[in-house]
């Protein structure tokens, strides 16, 4: 205890320019983090700003390209999950990595277990695990079943075996996603105990309220590039949610939005939501109008469940309260083709797990919801499919060898694309775009930015999410914020700035609950 | 040079390829050893000869592979039952004809309704299996293995647990010979359900369906489509084509025999869908690879009837056979015969990246 309390105040874990590459995508570039023993450290950044690379370069999953790592002054070297072990580097990812069908005590001791002339001590196994378990205040019974625990106290667990192994750094990644209020309480006291007996912990949320209940220190990426260590006094809440966005925003004169607020009044909305919610998602019943010819942008952090409000509207998570009226009808949506009928699309934020069928051509990529509207027995042509498919190619300017390539030989960019004809070949009258722009080149960027405004000019209505400002700023007709699972706000053009748009995001310190 | 290059790619991407390969091999190695191998003549007023043989052995399991590519391609799982739901349907039409009688001459009902029944069993079999994997959400293998296990049971009770002959020279029509016709309606048969099954997954959208669902079930259900159904289906016309081939079946051996008939049928139609370069795991399938492949597995086995290997012998050569196309077909090794061509045609061979 004394070597840590000594310590305590030196970084003891020390990353230095570190970087990383993959194809085509420079990961980390040039990256310190400090973790010091017995504090609570915050890494945040939006999506591709490289935390899941930092983690998995510290615990030796990636070999780094460049930096070096070292544990108090000492250089060391990472080049697996196992070294990282010895070094006393720990994770617990998002989803449990245990056997629910062991028993608690096994799972602790699972791979290490007492031994006693060749066999299993399982009294001494039991003994231990609950020595271990009452240490940490964990109310569980080591020769229950795993499964027959909530998510958080298996996750409790799961941070318990990774304690016991020596672990002086310890990695949480979201480890509160799935978790509800209370439970987050019980695993912030067993954090809380963790760092004050000396546990350095890496802590990776996207709720912001609990950085600032919990966290003492946060590191702030973007882009792969580190953009500062702050004390978490010393960061208000609007700045840390500034510095995770960027600030770089150009003026939105170029792409011209012309709106006029009370344009709606008195129209009927084409979709309508009141006091909806689904069951999977946990977000909080919402209101939403999205009237003809309009582009809604979706703000807020990753995580905040601006994809889940979507959904719920389409059906692709099912709603359990609340209403949906479609132009001014009442409309039941119990799955994504009732959505289809009533004149709905979605693009996926997952294109790959839930976009694309990657063995399947470009073709029949663009054809098939069509297709699907169209029931087993009216199968379109194959002049038709080719035709719609040459059209579509044509007209969004995709890049492929041929109508009948493989969906998964293009490029994401142009993976994109194809999905965007898949949908806009059904003549929808309201596009849900999630993320329609992550992860593909500037260029094509640009021109699906100016796809969406186009779309809004022929009269459809557009829900859009992005994780760039600049983006939705440049589109976005109105914007409903979201943060931690609700929606918090709804701003028009007038208010439509970036920095209300921060303050709107960040909350509470600033007057806005 | 620069036209081989494609031509090279496609080859070794292929893979109905590589059971044509195989296919081949076993052809000239029965031209080698047979010379009588494309003889063909007419006895009995039925053509007849080693090809025709071929064919009309084959013909059951080329009905059974139908299905079962499709339950793979859509489920990424394997219908083992279907063995014991040929013993059903054929139970049905038994006992429709033979009515309470283990041995007889006359019709008791329609024959035409016999064989509808027959169909009917297979299809409710099918829905059964259906039901459990969509419906219930149970791995396909375990799901299909209740009917595996107690099918045949099944079946003997429909039959009153006897074999039942049934002697009426017109219920030969559908498994031997329809009077006036030179060719076996066994070979009829399985060529009109390949035909059928060509032109379901072809004229309506079932082809799609089916591999959609198999490849990515999130985007299925996001484009809209019902991958319970599409699953379910799949099982129905695996069970109905079983039904098909247990009728033709019993029709051949003017009996119906729950215990033997079928036996051991499924594990070929799976090795028939898996050597007609179809992925096991689901998604892209190919009707003309499956036919090749079942062709294939009866080729090799009545070559090595004609080789003198006696029955107790066939499944170990089947088995070293089976041993190699597996080793060919893993990646691994096809990535380092890809790395070896790689030297021959340049650098360009393999795609993706």
């Amino acid at each position: 205890m004394d070597r840590i309390k000594q310590k305590q105040n030196n970084p003891s874990l020390m990353m230095r320019g570190i970087g990383k590459s993959f194809p085509g995508v420079r990961a980390l570039n040039n990256v310190d983090f400090k973790l010091r023993r017995g504090e609570i450290h915050a890494l945040m950044g939006e999506n591709g700003a490289g935390k899941s690379t930092l983690v998995k370069v510290l615990t030796g999953v990636y070999p780094m390209d460049e930096g070096s790592v070292s544990l108090d002054g000492n250089q060391v070297v990472i080049r697996s999950t196992q070294d990282a072990q010895k070094l006393g580097i720990s994770t617990v990812y998002q989803e449990v990595n245990l056997c629910w069908n062991l028993t608690v005590a096994e799972n602790l001791f699972l791979g290490r277990e007492p031994r006693k002339m060749g066999f299993i001590d399982w009294k001494q196994m039991n003994r231990m695990a609950a020595e271990l378990l009452q240490e940490l205040n964990i109310s569980a019974d080591p020769t229950a079943q795993l499964d027959s625990y909530s998510i958080a106290i298996q996750q409790m667990i799961a941070i318990a075996r990774a304690v016991n192994t020596d672990c002086e750094f310890l990695i949480l990644d979201e480890p509160t996603s799935s978790l509800d209020a209370d439970e987050v309480k019980k695993l912030f006291s067993l954090m809380r105990q963790l760092s004050e007996n000396g546990v350095g912990i890496v802590f990776i949320t996207h709720f912001l309220e609990q950085v600032y209940e919990i966290c003492h220190r946060i590191t702030v990426l973007r882009n792969g590039e580190l953009v500062g260590e702050y004390e978490v006094e010393n960061l208000p809440r609007l700045e840390l949610v500034t510095k995770m966005m960027g600030k770089e925003i150009e003026n939105l004169s170029d792409l011209n939005v012309n709106m006029d607020e009370s344009r709606f009044e008195g129209e009927q909305p084409v979709v309508e939501a009141i006091e909806l919610s689904s069951g999977a998602s946990r977000i909080a019943p919402f209101d939403l109008k999205m009237y003809k010819g309009e582009v809604v942008g979706l703000g807020g952090l990753l995580g905040s469940g601006r994809s889940e409000l979507v959904r719920a509207i389409y059906g692709a998570d099912k709603a359990v309260q609340g209403q949906l009226y479609i132009m001014g009808k009442k409309s039941r949506i119990r799955n994504p083709l009732d959505a289809m009928k009533k004149g709905m699309a979605y693009l996926p934020e997952d294109r790959k797990a839930e976009g694309i069928f990657a063995d399947l051509s470009v073709r029949e990529n663009i054809i098939i919801a069509l297709q699907a509207k169209h029931g087993i027995l009216k199968r379109l042509s194959r002049k038709d499919m080719e035709r719609y498919a040459d059209e579509y190619i044509k007209l969004l300017n995709i890049k492929t060898p041929g109508i009948e390539t493989p969906i998964k030989s293009l490029s994401g960019g142009n993976q994109q694309k194809v999905i965007l004809a898949r949908w806009l070949l059904t003549n929808p009258e309201f596009m849900i775009l999630d993320e329609p722009t992550r992860g593909i080149d500037v260029g094509t960027k640009t021109e699906i930015q100016k796809l969406i405004l186009k779309l809004a000019g022929e009269g459809k209505s557009v829900a859009f999410i992005s994780s760039e400002l600049d983006e939705m700023l440049r589109t976005c007709s109105r914007m409903v914020v979201m943060r931690d699972r609700r929606k918090v706000g709804e701003l028009t053009r007038a208010g439509l700035n970036q920095s209300t748009i921060m303050r709107t995001i960040a909350g509470r310190e600033d007057g806005n609950e | 040079m620069n036209k081989l290059k494609p031509l090279a790619k496609s080859l070794l991407h292929s893979r109905l390829t590589f059971s044509l390969v195989i296919l081949l091999i076993v052809v000239v190695q029965n031209i080698i050893t047979t010379p009588t191998f494309f003889n063909i003549s007419i006895t009995n007023g039925l053509i007849s000869g080693y090809i025709p043989d071929i064919l009309d052995e084959a013909s059951l399991l080329v009905i059974v592979t139908m299905g079962m590519t499709l339950v793979i391609a859509a489920t990424g799982g394997v219908d083992i039952s279907v063995g014991a739901i040929m013993a059903i349907a054929a139970s049905f039409c038994g006992l429709l004809l033979n009515g309470p009688e283990y041995r007889t001459d006359v019709f008791h009902s329609p024959y035409l309704l016999a064989l509808l029944v027959g169909l009917l069993g297979g299809a409710l079999c099918g829905a059964f299996n259906g039901f459990l994997v969509s419906g219930l959400k149970i791995q396909p293998m375990i799901a299909t293995l209740i009917l595996f296990t107690a099918g045949r049971s099944i079946a003997k009770q429909i039959t009153h647990g006897q074999t039942i002959y049934i002697m009426n020279p017109v219920f030969k029509w559908l498994g031997v010979q329809i009077p006036g016709i030179p060719i076996r309606t066994t070979i009829i048969v399985s060529t009109v359900i390949v035909i059928i099954v060509a032109l379901l997954t072809r004229l309506t959208s079932l082809g799609l369906y089916v591999q959609s669902v198999g490849i990515n079930g999130s985007s299925s259900r996001l484009v809209g489509l019902n991958s319970r159904a599409v699953k379910f289906m799949a099982f129905v016309i695996c069970g109905v084509l079983a039904g098909v081939a247990g009728l033709v079946g019993s029709s051949s051996l003017g009996s119906v025999n729950s215990g033997e008939l079928g036996l051991g049928l499924e594990m070929d139609a799976i090795l028939a869908v898996a050597l007609g370069g179809n992925m096991l795991g689901g998604g892209k399938f190919s009707i003309a690879g499956s036919v090749i492949g079942a062709y294939t597995i009866q080729a090799i086995t009545t070559t090595l009837y004609a080789m003198n290997v006696r029955a107790d012998q066939l499944n170990v050569f089947k088995a070293i056979i089976i041993i190699i196309i597996i080793v060919a077909s893993s990646d691994v090794f096809k990535e380092k015969i890809r790395k070896l061509t790689r030297g021959v045609f340049g650098k360009n061979v393999s795609i993706g990246g």
